[in-house]
Order: structure tokens, then C-alpha cells, then sequence
């Protein structure tokens, strides 16, 4: 069992604090959701975990299995079994899909121990198929051009292909169709088990529906506010956020802009 | 003020050579009418930079002999490498500025393909040569450096299509550089007569550590009606030639080339491309890339000039400069009045991986027709951090991250080249390059 630990996390953008003293502990095998409004700071956590150069760490600790991952150059965070799959993944011109997921297995291993580039295509197409996706994107350039559902389904074809300890997944089911979410879950699930732990960041529930999580967390302000179980995203799905808010004495800072 | 520059041979001297390689009058006559030009012409001017103090003139001898191959065993690993020794049915090989090998197929023969080096051409197919060297594209009197390539021509490739010919393999042509002292005065003329369509890729590969010569390179495609020229080309001459490269075409009525250059040279370059669409429905496709390294000095001028109606001509250039690499790139749209409804298209994308290097792209469309559409794009720019970083998030190393970008930064034309082994060939030189 491997363990991510977050411990009173500040993360300033351009010299404005957005995480406030953030923590969370997440083991393998279990699947954590993150929710929360808008602007609260959940990419902002992501973006940090992984290691984004503009976001700056003020404070707090980031450790997988007691190694500082906050010394870690990003390259080193993914070998250390960490992965993004980003809210808005770049697009590479010129670096086709394939030959980028293979770099990013074979950087995973040794000199001279590369994949087989057999063994890699069998491996991709198996995944790809499994994704319901068209063999003919594996041969595209990386995302470009891609439409926001697809660009979405290929951080998952990376993410199953790359097999990372710790997935981070940035609002994965906005832009999806229903099928789109579908498959995405599906893959998710088949990702799930003893090596394998997930922060989902969603805004709906019904991505839950499909990857139903072990532990749900509201962050608000900078900072995970509540934690619960499954019940709580269903009743944020029902009630929205300002019980939360109400019960612990948050205001509303946009509102009060407004309202001046 | 003008500054004298000397040149390396007098007109008797240029006779002499002409007739010790039996070439026919008209050829001696040219050529000793050109270094007399050559002696008055003034240089050219590339756009923006100076080359008021490069040598493009001396050489230590005119001619270096050097022995041909008498079969491609005899080939060094890393010229193996580019020729796919098996498949490749038609290849030309000059060695420095002897004709090294030569290989032709039935097939084309019969068709009455002729694929030869120039000097021969000028003897045995003198009528074809004399209408179209430097008369339709090129003129000699342009400026010094067209009349001292004509007056000195050492070597380079004749090669004809006969009407409605469509040869289906790619022709491959290698200009190989193993001698210090070797000057390249290559003249590369390739006819597409009606309806013909031809692919022919050439690649320049110097195995010399520094040259004392210099490279006065001048290309002419001319696509008549209706006819298809695609035309590759990798550069990669050693550092301490002097390089003036200068491609054009010619093209007719309803024909088309493409060109996909690999502009890979180590040495100080002056590179200008202009293709003519002289025809109507005439197009162009110029795809270039260019990386610029160590001290080196470049200058790539590439032209579209449309006088047909409804031509079209896109360039596409991308450079990768590092080190104090300083590199010019002039993108020129020029639609002449009468050419209505052409289209006329320019992207220019330069990459800095140092801050000593510079680079300016410079694009430019002069229209002098109302009913014609038009476009450019130019970007000078650095590698984005945030690619880097998705890159990288993935487990690759900076490097390798940075590798990857910068190879896709270049594709567009790498993935152009019609010889595999030659894109293969590009790649490789683009790897040691930017390391
Ligand atoms: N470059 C920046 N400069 C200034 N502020 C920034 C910058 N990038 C992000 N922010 C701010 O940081 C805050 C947190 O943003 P973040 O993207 O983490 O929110 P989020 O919780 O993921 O929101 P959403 O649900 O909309 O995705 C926002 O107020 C945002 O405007
Ligand atoms: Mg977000």
C-alpha cells in the first residue's frame, strides 16, 4: 500500500494565496472525490501536486510514502507514481499520440529494458479498443485538434497505459456525453484495486454514479471544508453548497463584492 | 563604395576548363561571357543581412578529383544509411565534383527519362540543356554570384521528363563532400515536360570536420502545363564553406511543385527560394525547416511570385536556432497585377532555445491585384512551459520532453520528405543538431 499525504498546503499564484492550509490523506485502493464551487482552488491542488511551475508552494508538505515530493522536478512526481489528468491537456504538435505514450513507458524504465514496440502496440490497441476509441487517434498528433471530450478520453488512454499509484483527475467528465462518461468510468474502475488510489474533482454527482468514491471532500476557500462519505455528494447534488457554507459560518465572498 | 572582390578564375582559364571537358561551344561561350559579368555584377542583398564581408568568391582549386564508386559497397555506413541500396532503382551519386555513380532503370530509360549529371548532359544532350540552363528561372546576370555559378559549374544533375511520363519512384540524388578543398558549384536542372510528374530528393552530406571551399548551389525546376514536380532536398554542408543556394521554379499552366527542404547546413548560408507560378491554376507548396546552431549566420529568402490567374503558394517555414545561431528568415507573397482570384499563404514560426541566439521573421505579402486572397502568420517564440510540463507529467525528462516538441516543431516537413530513408536521414541530423 503506498500513501499521499497533503499537510497544511499553501499555494500562492502570482503572489495570491489560493490554498490555505489544505489537508488529505489518500491510501491505494481507495478513490476520493473532491468537489466544491467554482474557483475554490481544486486545480489549484491538482496543479500543485504535480508539480505546475506557476504555482508556488508557501507552505505545508506533499509526501508519497514518506518521500518529499515537493523536491521532486514534475518528471520525477510521475515516476514517483503520480498522475494528471488535466482540465485542459496541452496539445503538442508533430508528437503523434503513440509515439508520446511510448516515450512515457519507457521512461519509466531502465536503458536497454525498453517495451517492445510489439508488445506496445499490442498493449495500445487492447486499451484503446477498451476505450471505444478510434485506432486511427493513436496516429494523430497529441490532442491537437482533438474535440474536449476526446482530449479527455486520451488522458485516460494515457492513464491506463502509464499505470501511475496516484491519479488526479481534473473535472474528467466535463464535456463527456452520456456514452463518453461511460467509458471513462469504465475505465477508471479497471484502474481501481490494490496499486491504485484516485482523487476524483468533480462538480456532479453523476460521475459518481458510476465511480462510486470511497471518500467525499468540499473544498472551499482554500481548504477541505467537510469530508464524508458518498451521501454527502448526493446531497450537495441536491441541495447545492449553502448548508455547508451556513453550518460553518462562510461568507460568500463574491456575493459581497457584488453587493458593494 | 564597392569592394573589389576577386575572383578565382580569368575568362581564359574558364575556356580552357570548358574545352578540357569537351563541352560543346555554346557552353565555353556561356561560361566565359558569365565570369566577365561576374567581375562587374554587383553581389545580391539579402533582406537584413549584411554580406559585405563574406567570402564568397576564393577557393583553393576550382576542381578536386576524386574517385567514383564502382559499386555502393564501397560506401561509408552513414552513406548507406540514406540510400535503401536494394530498393533504390534510379540514384545518382557525385562525389565532390567527380560523377561517383550512377543508376537508372530500364523503365525510365525506355520512356526516355533522362537522368544524367549535368556535364554529360551539356555534351550529349547539348539542344535541351542550352533551352532551359539558367534562360527560363535563373539568369545569369542576376547578380556576381549567378554569373560565377554559371561561368564555374563543376558539377550537378540533368534531369528530364518527356511528356505525359509520370514516374512513380522517387529519383534520389547525393552530393557527397569528403574533401576539404572540394568546391560545390553544383547546378541541379530538373524539366517536367506536359503532363509529366516527377519526385526527386537530394541530399547534401559533408564528412569533412571544416571546408575551405565555397557552395554556389543553383537549383531550376520547370514544371510545364500540367506537369508534377516534387523536389526534396537535406542540406547538410560542413561549417567553413561559404553557401549561396538558390532555388527556383518555373511553373506553368495547370502544374504544381512541391518543395520540401531540410535546410540543415553548418555553414554560413544565403538560401533563396522563389518560385514562379507563371501559369494559370499553377501551385506552390514551399515547406522548409532550418536549425541554426554555434556562430553560424544564415539567411533563407523564400518567394512566391504568382502571374497566372488562380494560382496558389504557400510557404511554411519553421527554424530552431540555439547558441548565438543568428538566422534571417524574409517569407515574400507577391501576387502581380492580372493574377486574379490567387491565393497567396505565408507562416513563419521560429523557436529560440537560448537567449544568445537571434531570430527574425519577416513576412511580407506586396499585391498588386484586388480579387486575390492572402494570409500570413510569423511567431518567434520559446519552447512553452506548459507543454514541458504536460510533457513532463507524463515521466519525461526535460530533455526528452524538450526532444519531443521541438521534432514536432519540425514535422511538417521531416514527415514531407518522399525518401524514407532521407527523412530518417533528417531526423537524425535534427538529433545531433539540437542536443
Ligand atoms: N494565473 C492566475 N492569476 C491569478 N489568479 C489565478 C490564476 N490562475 C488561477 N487563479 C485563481 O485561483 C483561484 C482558484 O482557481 P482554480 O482553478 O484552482 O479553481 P477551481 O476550484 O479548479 O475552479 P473550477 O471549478 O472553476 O475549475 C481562482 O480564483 C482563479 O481565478
Ligand atoms: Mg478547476
Amino acid at each position: 500500500m503506498s500513501t499521499l499525504v497533503i499537510k497544511d498546503l499553501h499555494v500562492s499564484i502570482e503572489d495570491k494565496e489560493i490554498l490555505k492550509g489544505l489537508n488529505l490523506t489518500i491510501n491505494t485502493n481507495e478513490v476520493h472525490a473532491i468537489m466544491g464551487p467554482n474557483g475554490t482552488g481544486k486545480s489549484t491542488l491538482a496543479s500543485a501536486i504535480m508539480g505546475h511551475p506557476k504555482y508556488e508552494v508557501t507552505q505545508g508538505t506533499i509526501e508519497i510514502d514518506g518521500e518529499n515530493v515537493l523536491e521532486m522536478e514534475v518528471d520525477e512526481r510521475a515516476k514517483a507514481g503520480l498522475f494528471l489528468a488535466m482540465q485542459y491537456p496541452s496539445e503538442i504538435s508533430g508528437v503523434t499520440n503513440a509515439d508520446f505514450v511510448r516515450s512515457a513507458i519507457n521512461a519509466r524504465r531502465e536503458e536497454g529494458d525498453e517495451i517492445s514496440l510489439m508488445k506496445f502496440i499490442r498493449e495500445l490497441d487492447k486499451t484503446m479498443d477498451f476505450l471505444e476509441m478510434d485506432q486511427e487517434m493513436a496516429q494523430r498528433y497529441l490532442n491537437e485538434g482533438f474535440s474536449g471530450g476526446e482530449k479527455k478520453r486520451n488522458e485516460i488512454l494515457q492513464l491506463m497505459m502509464i499505470k501511475p499509484k496516484f491519479a488526479i483527475l481534473d473535472e474528467i467528465d466535463s464535456g463527456l456525453d452520456i456514452d463518453a462518461l461511460k467509458v471513462v468510468a469504465k475505465g477508471i474502475n479497471e484502474m481501481r484495486g490494490e496499486g491504485f488510489g484516485c482523487i476524483a474533482i468533480t462538480h456532479y454527482q453523476r460521475l459518481l454514479n458510476y465511480i462510486t468514491p470511497d471518500h467525499v471532500h468540499v473544498m472551499m476557500q482554500g481548504r477541505v471544508v467537510k469530508s464524508g462519505g458518498p451521501e454527502l455528494a448526493q446531497r450537495l447534488e441536491a441541495e447545492g453548497y449553502d448548508w455547508i457554507k451556513q453550518e460553518l459560518g462562510i461568507e460568500d465572498t463574491d456575493a459581497v463584492t457584488e453587493e458593494a | 563604395m564597392t569592394v573589389e572582390t576577386k575572383l578565382a578564375l580569368s575568362a581564359t582559364e574558364v575556356r580552357s576548363f570548358s574545352q578540357s571537358n569537351n563541352e560543346p561551344a555554346w557552353f565555353g561561350s556561356l561560361r566565359a561571357e558569365a565570369i566577365e559579368k561576374a567581375a562587374e555584377l554587383p553581389m545580391p542583398t539579402p533582406d537584413k543581412t549584411n554580406i559585405t564581408k563574406w567570402n564568397f568568391t576564393e577557393f583553393p582549386q576550382h576542381t578536386v578529383e576524386s574517385a567514383p564508386f564502382s559499386s555502393l559497397d564501397e560506401l561509408s555506413a552513414d552513406l548507406k544509411e540514406i540510400i535503401d541500396i536494394e530498393g533504390q532503382e534510379n540514384l545518382y551519386i557525385q562525389r565532390n565534383n567527380t560523377p561517383a555513380f550512377l543508376k537508372i532503370s530500364e523503365e525510365l530509360k525506355a520512356q526516355g527519362v533522362i537522368f544524367t549529371d549535368i556535364l554529360t548532359a551539356v555534351r550529349e544532350h547539348s539542344e535541351l540543356v542550352q533551352k532551359y540552363f539558367m534562360t527560363e528561372a535563373v539568369k545569369v546576370d542576376e547578380h556576381k554570384l549567378t554569373a560565377y555559378h554559371a561561368a564555374l559549374v563543376n558539377g550537378g544533375v540533368f534531369l528530364y521528363v518527356p511528356k505525359n511520363v509520370v514516374v512513380e519512384k522517387p529519383l534520389q540524388v547525393v552530393f557527397l563532400n569528403d574533401n576539404a578543398d572540394a568546391s560545390l558549384f553544383n547546378h541541379v536542372l530538373v524539366v517536367a515536360d506536359t503532363n509529366s510528374a516527377v519526385t526527386y530528393v537530394q541530399t547534401y552530406v559533408s564528412t569533412v570536420e571544416e571546408s575551405n571551399g565555397q557552395a554556389n548551389l543553383i537549383e531550376e525546376v520547370i514544371a510545364l502545363d500540367n506537369a508534377q514536380v516534387t523536389y526534396g532536398s537535406v542540406d547538410v554542408l560542413a561549417k567553413g564553406f561559404t553557401t549561396y543556394v538558390n532555388r527556383r521554379g518555373h511553373i506553368k499552366r495547370d502544374a504544381k511543385v512541391d518543395w520540401a527542404l531540410g535546410l540543415m547546413n553548418d555553414s554560413d548560408t544565403i538560401s533563396e527560394s522563389i518560385t514562379h507560378l507563371i501559369g494559370d491554376g499553377s501551385l506552390a507548396n514551399t515547406k522548409t525547416v532550418v536549425v541554426g546552431r554555434g556562430e553560424q549566420k544564415q539567411n533563407f529568402t523564400t518567394e512566391i511570385r504568382h502571374w497566372g490567374k488562380n494560382s496558389e503558394g504557400f510557404i511554411l517555414k519553421h527554424g530552431v536556432m540555439k547558441d548565438s545561431a543568428q538566422t534571417i528568415f524574409n517569407g515574400i507573397g507577391k501576387i502581380e497585377h492580372g493574377a486574379s482570384k490567387s491565393n497567396a499563404e505565408q507562416e513563419s514560426r521560429v523557436l529560440m532555445l537560448s537567449e544568445g541566439a537571434r531570430g527574425d521573421a519577416n513576412p511580407i505579402l506586396l499585391i498588386d491585384e484586388d480579387d486575390v486572397m492572402a494570409g500570413h502568420a510569423a511567431s518567434v517564440g520559446r519552447v512553452d512551459p506548459i507543454q514541458l510540463y504536460y510533457l513532463m507529467s507524463r515521466g519525461l525528462s526535460k530533455a526528452e520532453a524538450e526532444r519531443l516538441v521541438i521534432h514536432g516543431f519540425l514535422a511538417p516537413v521531416v514527415t514531407n520528405l518522399p525518401i524514407e530513408s532521407v527523412k530518417n536521414q533528417l531526423t537524425k541530423v535534427i538529433e545531433g543538431k539540437v542536443r
